[in-house]
């Protein structure tokens, strides 16, 4: 039982960023139909400007924010200066150019920063935290409560606010969302930014456990976009869910089957899922028009 | 000139005439190495285009095609005491019988649902590769046997620049005639509007199955030439990146077109190259030019150009 | 229309662009009189921590080289190209270095896996290649212009297992990451471990980029018996593991880590959990605690205090291969009186009593490597600093 406990916190944890990297794969999406392959870097940046701020001396919690603040306006730029001048383009252009902005951004930071790996202290300790016999690092309570939060901020922003409302309607019709005067330029400006945010707060979180340098970013956007598709892409429900049992799946496979072909177990029950739900677990049915 | 863009004759005729003429204005073999690739890279690429370009399907895997083409040259002459020509046919094969059987399942999805699973199907084959180190060397990969045919040995700079080129001239004389076959005309009206092409009674799933196979096939001797021009393959061949690299290509140098190929692959080989000046900021430079070249010229590079020439008279 | 005028004018500025980069590689500079040195690092990319230092080692010897005169009375020219730790990139830069760039000698290849990509372009051009890699089938079988300065995975096994086997312990543990220095190390640890009497009863592997091993630590943790754990990987990875062995709690099983981690930086990022793992590694770590009578620790001290001078990090093992491979070069060289491939080649091979970073490097036609056992030193992290071992302990 304890082995299972530990198995099962430790997935969770894994789970819980990859399902803060799908939710901002779901905003972006939602708002604009773009899927944005330089989700990652924003992550990156979360821990990375992080790192840096508070090895010049700032106190950690306003080196976060500052973290934040980059990567919105890296979020804001990314979308005026890349993804608003090719509106029209086929979604694969799009696909292309945030390739692109990702190799760009890594570019970036290895000239910015450096190439070596850094770490966070945690926040509360490295002292473990012992749950029926399982032992949990501190920090994986600050990662599944973070998570949580920007899970529920996001929900009432999205529910109950008017702007929220907006992105909403945007999402559902960009035509008609114009035709009852919603600006949905500014709307999907927003999207990036609050994606962006989401993506380097889970930088933030993580980076204690898991470390961090400039390149974890490809790795960070793989494994959101297969946790945003599991769940079904648009629905933020579903990233949190797909991406919460995609680090289930992993661990779990690590720990009961084998750690060798942990990625592939991973892999093997999305194409399964996928075969049997061809919208994701929670996604919407699709029908032509014509 | 975009007349002559459209003509099958006059594009094979060019190609030719550039692969000949090229080799006169090297001032050493490393240009050969690198023309080369642009061959070879171009040859995996037109592949692709059939796939992304006329049937409007995305893969994000395909570099596992590539991968299982540069290992069956590894593997065949090392571990079955193949020749190595065999051991390519074979491995276009494997690499046809493997797309065809999960061609089916896989391309009932759609858009970005079939994006990721032909990536996860991608990164499995990368995983078995790097696993089964038995027969693969491992992560860091295993030599790969020179090719020999007729007992002349195929090892220079030069015989490799013409072989690849010849392969060349050759996949691109294929795939433009596709366009005259009865699949080409079909897999014409599924890009335009599935739907629409279901409606007049074309087997969509099979057509899409179809190009799936030969974009597969293309890969797979794109990637046992470069096995066996490098005599060293490694699981990067088969990986993520480089699918990511061969899909690029594509949508860089023109969704559909088949000189698109060529000029897109050919920017992406040369540009890390002539991106060495710039040492450090190299990755910047490549992020950058991306992110521009695809800002203005949306539906890519020559068909961006033929546009233009179009317009300019 | 004039969308399209605008349009065009930037096309053209693109254009424009595009051809200034054609004429950039159309003509390379040609230097008078100098020695050309090549060089391929994987100085971006996963294995970023091994071409970084060994990037900036080269081009700062390289600068104090010709700052007193060079050698043979020509200045040195390097020329370093970035592979970003893909062996057909790297592959294709090893033909430029050669066909184009003519460099007399290479001192580079970051990873096995660029090393093996390139070994047969410098072996048919008959230029002598260095190269930084760590594992045993680069030199093993010997290749005519092939050497290499690390220490063998096969000898960091040798290094541990003797430890292991001085502390009676027969059964381990291993936890092995699934890039190509795990992966090499893990089966070359598992070749050797018979020698010692020793039974690995538990083999776990993880990506090398994975964030979390606790899932291949539980299993070990519960299988009964291990006496030890030992750790082939380098990267972050093993500073993960260290991490998550510390927080299940399994510190009072030995672990021991290789020489992949060796660099202040896995202590850093490993923090309190480092303490007292065991890790066979170079003087280099440890120069300031040796005794005065080791003929290593004069030229240690030296690249330690310059590297860290100049780079505003610290040192690592891995930037002194690249000194190492650098001046065993230049050396032959200087006995050459010449940058001729082939005599520089011969000259290389009959390196003697080198003393590097690594250890004391004697070569022969039969031995690319040149270091025994001795070379690796049995080192133990306490308080947050590297010790060498008590002897017997």
């Amino acid at each position: 039982m304890s082995e299972f406990l530990q198995l099962f916190f430790s997935g969770l944890t894994v789970g819980a960023v990859y399902a803060l990297v799908a939710l901002g794969f779901t905003l972006i999406y939602n708002a604009s139909d773009v899927v944005n392959f330089a989700q990652g870097e924003f992550v990156m940046l979360g821990g990375m400007v992080t790192v840096f701020a508070s090895a010049a001396g700032i106190p950690l919690p306003v080196a976060a924010l500052i973290a934040v603040s980059v990567a919105v306006a890296v979020g804001l730029l990314l979308y005026w200066l890349a993804i608003a001048p090719a509106r029209g383009a086929s979604a694969v252009s799009i696909i292309i150019i945030t390739i692109g902005a990702s190799i760009l951004l890594k570019g970036a930071a290895q000239i910015a920063f450096d190439k070596q790996f850094h770490r966070l202290p945690a926040f509360s300790g490295d002292a473990p935290i012992d749950v029926l016999g399982a032992s949990i690092q501190s920090q994986s309570f600050w990662v599944l409560g973070g998570t949580a939060t920007a899970v529920l901020i996001l929900y009432v922003f999205l529910e109950k606010t008017l702007v929220g409302k907006a992105v909403l309607a945007t999402s559902a019709s960009r035509l008609a969302a114009r035709l009852v005067g919603i600006n949905t330029a500014t709307i999907m400006a927003l999207a990036f930014g609050g994606s962006a945010a989401i993506g380097a707060i889970a930088g933030i979180l993580v980076t204690p456990i898991t470390l961090t340098s400039y390149d974890v970013g490809t790795m960070m956007a793989l494994k959101g976009f297969a946790a945003a598709m599991l769940g079904g892409m648009g629905n933020p429900l579903g990233a949190v869910v797909g991406g919460l049992l995609l680090g289930l799946l992993e661990t779990l496979g690590a720990g009961y089957v084998s750690s060798t072909y942990k990625d592939g177990f991973a892999f093997v029950m999305i194409l399964v899922i996928l075969f049997a739900m061809p919208q994701g677990l929670l996604g919407r049915r699709t029908v032509d028009r014509v | 000139m975009t007349a002559l863009l459209n003509n099958r004759y006059a594009i094979v005729a060019a190609l030719a005439v550039v692969i000949a003429i090229l080799p006169f204005t090297f001032p050493s073999s490393y240009y050969l190495r690198v023309a080369s690739l642009v061959w070879v890279s171009a040859f995996a690429s037109i592949g692709l285009n059939v796939l992304m370009g006329k049937a409007g399907q995305v893969s994000l895997g395909h570099a596992a095609f590539f991968g299982i083409g540069a290992y069956s040259t590894a593997i065949g002459p090392a571990h079955l005491g193949l020749p190595s020509w065999a051991s390519l046919v074979i491995g276009a094969c494997v690499s046809g019988l493997l797309a065809y059987l999960v061609g089916r399942p896989i391309l009932r999805l759609k858009g970005h649902y079939l994006a990721i699973a032909t990536l996860g199907f991608g990164v499995l084959v990368a995983l078995v590769i790097t696993t089964e180190s038995r027969w693969t060397g491992g992560p860091d990969g295993m030599p790969v046997a020179k090719l020999t045919v007729f007992g002349w040995r195929i090892g220079t700079a030069y015989a490799w620049y013409w072989l690849s080129g010849a392969f060349l001239l050759l996949g691109a004389w294929i795939a433009l005639n596709l366009d005259d076959t009865p699949t080409g005309r079909a897999l014409l009206a599924l890009h335009d509007s599935e739907v629409a092409a279901r409606v007049v009674g074309i087997d969509v799933a099979g057509l899409k199955l179809r190009a799936f196979v030969i974009a597969a096939v293309y890969a797979s001797i794109a990637g046992s030439l470069l096995a066996m021009m490098n005599g060293f393959v490694n699981p990067d061949l088969a990986g993520f990146q480089h699918s990511v690299e061969l899909v690029t290509m594509v949508v860089l140098g023109g969704l559909g077109s088949i000189v698109g190929s060529i000029v897109g692959a050919a920017v992406l080989v040369v540009l890390p190259q002539a991106l060495t000046v710039f040492q450090e900021y190299e990755n910047l430079m490549l992020g950058f030019i991306i992110i521009v070249a695809m800002v203005f010229m949306r539906d890519g590079i020559v068909p961006m150009a033929s546009k233009l020439i179009a317009s300019a008279r | 229309m004039p969308d399209l005028n605008q349009f065009n004018r930037r096309a053209a500025r693109c254009l424009l662009g595009f051809s200034i980069l054609g004429l950039a590689i159309c003509g390379p500079a040609y230097a008078a009189e100098t020695i050309k040195i090549g060089s391929v690092l994987s100085v971006t990319g996963p294995a970023s921590f091994l071409g970084d230092p060994e990037e900036k080692t080269l081009k700062l010897y390289v600068d104090k080289i010709n700052a007193v005169g060079g050698v043979a009375g020509k200045k040195i020219e390097l020329v370093v190209y970035d592979d970003g730790g893909d062996a057909n990139k790297a592959r294709t830069f090893a033909t430029r270095l050669v066909e184009d760039d003519k460099v007399s000698a290479m001192v580079g290849g970051s990873t096995t896996g660029t090393t093996m990509a390139m070994i047969p372009v410098f072996e048919e051009a008959k230029v002598p290649f260095i190269s930084l890699a760590g594992a045993i089938e680069v030199v093993d079988p010997v290749r005519q212009y092939v050497f290499k300065t690390p220490h063998t995975d096969k000898m960091a096994c040798e290094k541990i297992f003797e430890n292991l086997k001085l502390r009676t312990f027969t059964k381990i543990a291993m936890i092995s990451g699934t890039d190509g220095f795990g992966t090499s190390m893990r089966a070359q640890c598992l070749k050797v471990a018979g020698n010692y009497g020793i039974q690995v009863v538990a083999d776990e592997t993880y990506g090398p980029r994975d964030t979390d091993m606790t899932a291949q630590l539980t299993k070990i943790k519960n299988t009964a018996g291990i006496q030890a754990v030992v750790n082939p990987g380098f990267g972050q990875g093993p500073a993960i593991v260290t991490r998550n062995y510390a927080q299940l709690g399994m510190s009072a099983t030995p672990l021991y880590e290789s020489h992949g981690v060796a660099s202040k930086s896995f202590i850093e990022l490993a923090g309190s959990a480092a303490d007292g793992v065991r890790l066979p590694a170079a003087a280099l770590l440890v120069g300031d605690k040796l005794p005065d009578t080791d003929p290593q620790k004069k030229i240690v001290v030296d690249y330690k205090q310059t590297y860290e001078a100049s780079a505003k990090q610290p040192v690592s093992t891995f930037g002194g291969h690249a000194y190492d491979g650098l001046f065993i070069l230049v050396d032959a060289m200087k006995r050459a009186n010449s940058a001729d491939s082939g005599k520089v080649r011969d000259e290389i091979e009959k390196t003697k009593g080198f003393v590097g970073t690594g250890g004391i490097v004697t070569m022969s036609p039969t031995d690319h490597l040149g270091l025994d056992l001795s070379a690796f030193r049995m080192l133990e992290i306490k308080g947050g600093d590297w010790t060498l071992i008590q002897p017997g302990s």
